[in-house]
């Protein structure tokens, strides 16, 4: 662990809506996210975990409050690099697949290398190599939609390392899942923490799974009311 | 994204929703398609026009006669002997020949004299009863009498020598095989016979060689004869006899071509204050283009009409496209996708509607247009030889794929304007 945090959230508050119907979503939270480690964001439907995730994801900004990607403040960035932050450091899973339907299990999960510009050749061979990985080398010509549930997840996953990030956020990743398949999937992303590093901010209701993170960040109607730690903090 | 990406993807996309793409292709096809015929039939009318009005006179003359038409005819001797021989002589197609006064020597020398009119020649009409070959059947016959001026639509032979002193003629080509030529080509370089009748009914004959084979035209009637011909029929159709003054349904004129637009409108202005009317042939192919020009608009304007429908068939397809693949350009731009490659994935879209719709509606176009062209030239306008009805310039077609391209491409920004402008956030929350 480095001592600057990959991630550096500071006063962050987001509200939706004006007038009477204004909604504070989030209302002055902090968080600091360091490289290698696992952080589990929980609380009940609608608390605002998503919205957290999606600002410190660089996907949202946030009324007030900065963010701090590896040190850098990544909200006075122009757009184009944020874009590319988000291109060539994160990784993302979502409560939904969002596979593109009808398109080859490759192509969708080479999508980030086709975005950053990388020729065919190469979105080949990275992807059938992370197919590999994933178990699912023999799937890569079928049509994503034609695949499991648990399949599916797996090629979500395999979308979200192809790029080789340093961050990874999955919302809600095993909310569609079964329990097993959920086990397999929860696997997969802690065997990417800990074989290659890879920072994993996993927002969830799931208890188990957050027990299984370094961190726990409990958020109650926009405000982040308590943190824990696993008791026997492993290396 | 590359553009060899971004064009693969808009490609790929566009196949996604195979019906609603092919009904959108199928307005722009009608359109191509009737656009590419309409313009085609308009070239190829133009094209036959302009070639039927270079046999009606070459570009340094100007056609003159009297302005003011009267209602009786001028005082051409006339004798039923010859009546039948010919009609021919005197009617000529050009416009303002028919029904007006004469010109006479006095006139021609009045025209003479304008600045910048180099020489006037008056068109002399000669009425020929038959031609006929070595001794074989007769058949009647005209000589159209501005040949002197014309360039006649050749097929064989060459173009009359004005001033050789050998009696020269240029024949339509229906009359190659009737006169017992085995071909055109047979019939260039032979002698024929012309028989005429004088003012006193006695018959003469006259020699003429053959020098070219005419295309049949539709508005330079009859055959081209040289001034030499010209002269010795009509000296012996008068019979020597002295007419009186001498009476011309038309002359012509020769100015400077080099000169200006402008000066030969100030010429004809001059000619016509001195109570003549002057026609260059650009003015009568002006009035037949005009003409035709109009036909084609219309049928333009409906074909545009359909392209316009079109359009908003497409607007109409990728805003439901943009709607269905909201979470997928949520998701593109939460990878980092920039707004302006998603634009441009759209409007490709869109331009690669209007390539597939008007590509499949000119090469069917030109399919069908070049069978129908067979079909109608043998069948019904045989009567119009050297007509290609429907003419598809490369240019015109390449000119109609860019015009639906480019319309399918304005269509297409509206709806992909919306999906650049997404929020990544809003669109991965979109159910
Ligand atoms: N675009 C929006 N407009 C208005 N309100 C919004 C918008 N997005 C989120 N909210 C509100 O903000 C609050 C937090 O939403 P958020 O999606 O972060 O919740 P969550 O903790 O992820 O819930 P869940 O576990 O159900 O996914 C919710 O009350 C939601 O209704
Ligand atoms: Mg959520």
């Amino acid at each position: 662990m480095t001592s600057t945090p990959i991630i550096d959230a500071r006063n962050i508050s987001k509200a939706y809506g004006s007038g009477t119907g204004r909604f504070e979503a989030l209302r002055d939270v902090s968080l600091r996210v360091d490289q290698g480690e696992s952080v589990a964001i929980v609380g009940k439907s609608g608390s605002g975990k998503s919205t957290l995730m999606h600002i410190i994801a660089l996907l949202d900004v946030p009324d007030t409050g900065t963010v701090f990607f590896a040190g850098q403040d990544a909200l006075s960035l122009p757009a184009k690099q944020i874009s590319e932050v988000r291109n060539k450091e994160f990784g993302f899973v979502f409560q939904q697949f969002f596979l593109t339907p009808g398109a080859s299990v490759l192509d969708n999960v080479t999508l980030p290398l086709k975005i950053a510009g990388v020729s065919s050749k190469l979105r080949k061979e990275r992807g059938l190599a992370v197919l590999k990985q994933f178990e699912l080398a023999d799937k890569a010509s079928n049509r994503a939609t034609d695949l499991s549930g648990g399949q599916k997840q797996r090629v979500v996953i395999s979308r979200a390392v192809v790029n080789k990030p340093s961050v990874i956020f999955a919302d809600e990743p095993t909310g569609n899942l079964d329990s097993a398949t959920g086990k397999v999937v929860e696997d997969t992303l802690f065997d990417l923490n800990q074989d290659l590093g890879i920072t994993l901010v996993i927002v969830t209701h799931d208890e188990d799974l957050a027990a299984r993170c370094d961190r726990q960040v409990f958020v109650h109607d926009g405000v982040i009311v308590s943190e824990s730690r696993k008791p026997e903090h492993a290396a | 994204m590359k553009a060899t990406d971004l064009i693969g993807s808009a490609v790929r996309n566009t196949f996604r929703s195979k019906l609603r793409t092919t009904l959108t292709v199928l307005a722009l096809f009608i359109g191509a398609f009737t656009l590419t015929l309409t313009t085609a039939a308009g070239a190829g009318v133009t094209d036959y026009v302009t070639k039927q009005v270079a046999s009606l006179g070459t570009d340094d003359v100007f056609i003159i006669s009297r302005t003011a038409p009267t209602s009786t005819d001028g005082p051409v001797p006339y004798d039923p002997a010859t009546s039948s021989a010919s009609s021919g002589a005197e009617g000529t197609s050009l416009p303002g020949a028919g029904g007006s006064d004469p010109l006479t020597d006095a006139d021609l020398a009045e025209l003479a004299g304008i600045d910048g009119i180099l020489s006037v020649d008056p068109v002399q009409g000669i009425a020929i009863d038959f031609i006929e070959l070595d001794g074989g059947p007769q058949y009647e016959f005209s000589i159209n009498p501005t040949s002197s001026i014309t360039q006649a639509d050749l097929l064989a032979g060459k173009q009359l020598t004005q001033d050789s002193s050998t009696n020269e003629i240029v024949i339509p080509s229906n009359y190659v095989e009737s006169l017992g030529f085995a071909d055109v080509e047979d019939a260039v370089g032979s002698t024929v016979q012309l028989g005429l009748t004088d003012l006193l009914g006695e018959h003469h004959t006259v020699d003429a060689v053959v020098v070219g084979v005419s295309q049949d035209s539709l508005l330079a009637a009859g055959a081209g004869a040289n001034p030499a011909l010209v002269a010795e029929a009509a000296d012996l159709q008068s019979a020597r006899i002295d007419t009186g003054p001498a009476r011309y349904p038309l002359a012509v004129a020769y100015f400077d071509p080099s000169q200006s637009v402008a000066g030969i409108d100030a010429l004809q202005a001059e000619i016509s204050d001195a109570g003549f009317s002057a026609q260059t042939v650009q003015d009568q192919l002006g009035v037949i283009k005009t003409v035709i020009d109009g036909i084609v608009g219309v049928l333009n304007a409906f074909a545009i009409v359909a392209l316009i429908a079109a359009a908003f068939g497409i607007v109409n397809t990728l805003l439901m496209s943009v709607q269905e693949r909201t979470r997928e350009i949520g998701l593109m731009k939460a990878m980092g996708m920039r707004g302006g490659k998603v634009f441009s994935l759209f409007s490709l879209e869109a331009a690669f509607i209007g390539f597939l719709g008007s590509a499949i509606g000119v090469i069917t176009a030109v399919a069908i247009g070049t069978a129908l062209n067979s079909i109608l030239s043998a069948g019904p306008l045989s009567a119009l030889p050297g007509l290609e009805i429907l003419l598809f310039e490369p240019s015109a077609i390449i000119g109609v794929i860019t015009l639906i391209m480019a319309i399918a491409f304005v269509s297409g920004t509206l709806p992909a304007s919306r999906a650049a402008r997404k929020n990544p956030i809003d669109s991965l929350r979109y159910e």
